[in-house]
């Protein structure tokens, strides 16, 4: 991933950006911290939000059901939900729980709110491998 | 396993159970030394989580599980000899919640005795639960059978009265299932000092079933899967023949056998909760002779939810879980064995892909 980054997207946005003389690859220990502290940051905004922090319009949270982010198995997807009728990403199974056990209106895929539970939901299952479409 | 498998068959099927022991009914009751010894069956009914919204609103799925479960128990034929409840009517203590859920078992044909969860618990202490129902802890006998109920999920003292600015709040804290605030549930020493004194007057040879909300033993300590001063009561129970702990609190099936201890979970009627081991970050310790229930499908409402009725057999437990949106399962003492088995899926080769948790 740090090689995508570093290869792929450094050398074109933030040089036509900046226009900068630094490398694109000089990357310190500083920013490294900086990095992880906003990847935190969206963890804990996650982890909030699944525990009573949406506005649910009958109270229920993510957490009644699942403890730690739990039974999600955020690594699975996308995978076929079977009762959807097609291949789904993590975020629209999240929206099924926010419109049904929790009766609100579903976020969307790209909002700040959906970023920061998947953040906090991956952030549980650190280490588990990947097994897209596993059931 | 037939999804409508009625209580009559259960009775029968616990008949097949014994004889399959090969061992003759006179034979079973004499090597247990209660000749006089009657079997009857109860119902038990657990975490309904009644939630107020706000006005006379109630969550609606929450309700549903309870409500279902009231109307299958009372469908029971012939009638069981009373109905426990086993803790948490409300989600978070209030006295709407209380007042809802007792409103909706008040539906119940029989009498019902009552164990004290966390959730009815946190808010004042219990005691509104109290005034409406009586005390948290307390015992009685039933055709020889000694019933136990403890309050298991106090917890320290300075954790209950000082640390949190106001009831609401502290509420919230042990509402949240995973929370690294949290403190540990325990009997603690005032109720483990009267079950002492209790079960001084109790024959050894007389089946002990004691009601808890959590589990008398340890296995998720983070999610309260977990009583602190667990071998403590256990010691307390170690002197006699059969004892049966029955406990809810983990919203799904688990059992267990430790010493003469048999342990036995009730399913929730209002939503499951994951195996612990599938929290991958840290360590716990379901009991290896669990087989688990099937893995929550949560596109249908109840899977995964239910109630359960028992039969007191010869003094050991049979549990049977309904399961409204799955296969019924049967737990019986297998007395050759001398520990709970399933009566369908315990051989590893006999289980099915959605017992599998990851």
């Amino acid at each position: 991933m740090k090689r995508t980054m570093k290869h792929v997207l450094a050398p074109f946005v933030l040089g036509m950006l900046f226009a900068a003389p630094g490398q694109a690859d000089a990357f310190t220990q500083a920013d490294l911290d900086r990095w992880q502290a906003e990847y935190m940051a969206t963890v804990d905004k996650g982890e909030k939000l699944f525990h009573g922090g949406l506005n649910s319009s009958n109270t229920v949270s993510c957490d009644q059901c699942h403890p730690n982010a739990t039974n999600i198995h955020p690594e699975t997807y996308p995978k076929f939900q079977q009762q959807l009728g097609k291949v789904a990403v993590l975020g629209e199974m999240i929206n099924w729980c926010i419109r049904n056990p929790l009766e609100s209106e579903p976020l969307a895929l790209d909002s700040a709110d959906m970023i920061a539970l998947q953040s906090y939901i991956l952030y549980e299952r650190r280490g588990v491998a990947l097994a897209p479409g596993k059931h | 396993m037939s999804k409508t498998i009625n209580r009559r068959e259960f009775l029968k099927r616990g008949s097949a159970l014994v004889a399959a022991g090969s061992l003759p009914l006179s034979l079973v009751e004499v090597a247990f030394g209660k000749a006089a010894g009657e079997n009857f069956t109860f119902a038990y009914i657990s975490d309904s989580h009644i939630t107020h919204v706000k006005g006379s609103e109630f969550v609606r799925n929450w309700d549903r599980g309870l409500i279902r479960a009231v109307a299958e128990a009372n469908l029971l034929d012939p009638r069981p000899d009373f109905i426990f409840y086993g803790g948490d009517i409300a989600q978070l203590g209030k006295a709407e919640e209380i007042d809802h859920g007792l409103e909706i078992l008040g539906g119940l044909n029989g009498k019902v005795h009552y164990v004290m969860g966390e959730h009815d618990y946190y808010l004042d202490l219990g005691d509104y639960w109290k005034k409406q129902l009586g005390p948290d802890h307390y015992s009685f006998d039933h055709k020889g059978v000694h019933f136990v109920v403890l309050n298991s999920i106090l917890t320290f003292d300075d954790w209950t009265n000082n640390k949190w600015p106001t009831a609401a709040e502290r509420m919230h804290q042990m509402a949240r299932l995973d929370n690294p605030q949290g403190s540990p549930f325990m009997v603690g020493d005032a109720q483990r000092e009267w079950l002492k004194t209790d079960l001084e007057k109790v024959g050894k040879d007389t089946p002990v079933v004691v009601f808890s909300h959590s589990p008398i033993q340890k296995i998720h300590k983070g999610w309260n899967f977990w009583t602190d001063d667990a071998e403590q009561v256990q010691a307390l129970l170690k002197p006699f023949d059969k004892v049966t702990v029955i406990y809810g609190h983990v919203h799904q099936i688990q059992y267990n056998q430790i010493g003469n201890i048999s342990f036995h979970s009730a399913m929730a009627t209002a939503w499951p909760w994951p195996y612990p081991s599938t929290y991958t970050q840290v360590q716990t310790w379901l009991p290896k002779l669990t087989v688990e229930m099937n893995r929550a499908d949560p596109f249908f409402e109840r899977d995964a939810t239910g109630w359960q009725f028992i039969n007191l057999h010869t003094g050991n437990v049979d549990m049977s879980y309904m399961l409204p949106d799955n296969s019924n399962r049967v737990v019986a003492f297998d007395t050759r064995a001398g520990k709970p088995v399933d009566t369908k899926y315990q051989a590893v080769a006999n289980r099915i892909p959605p017992q599998t948790h990851y």
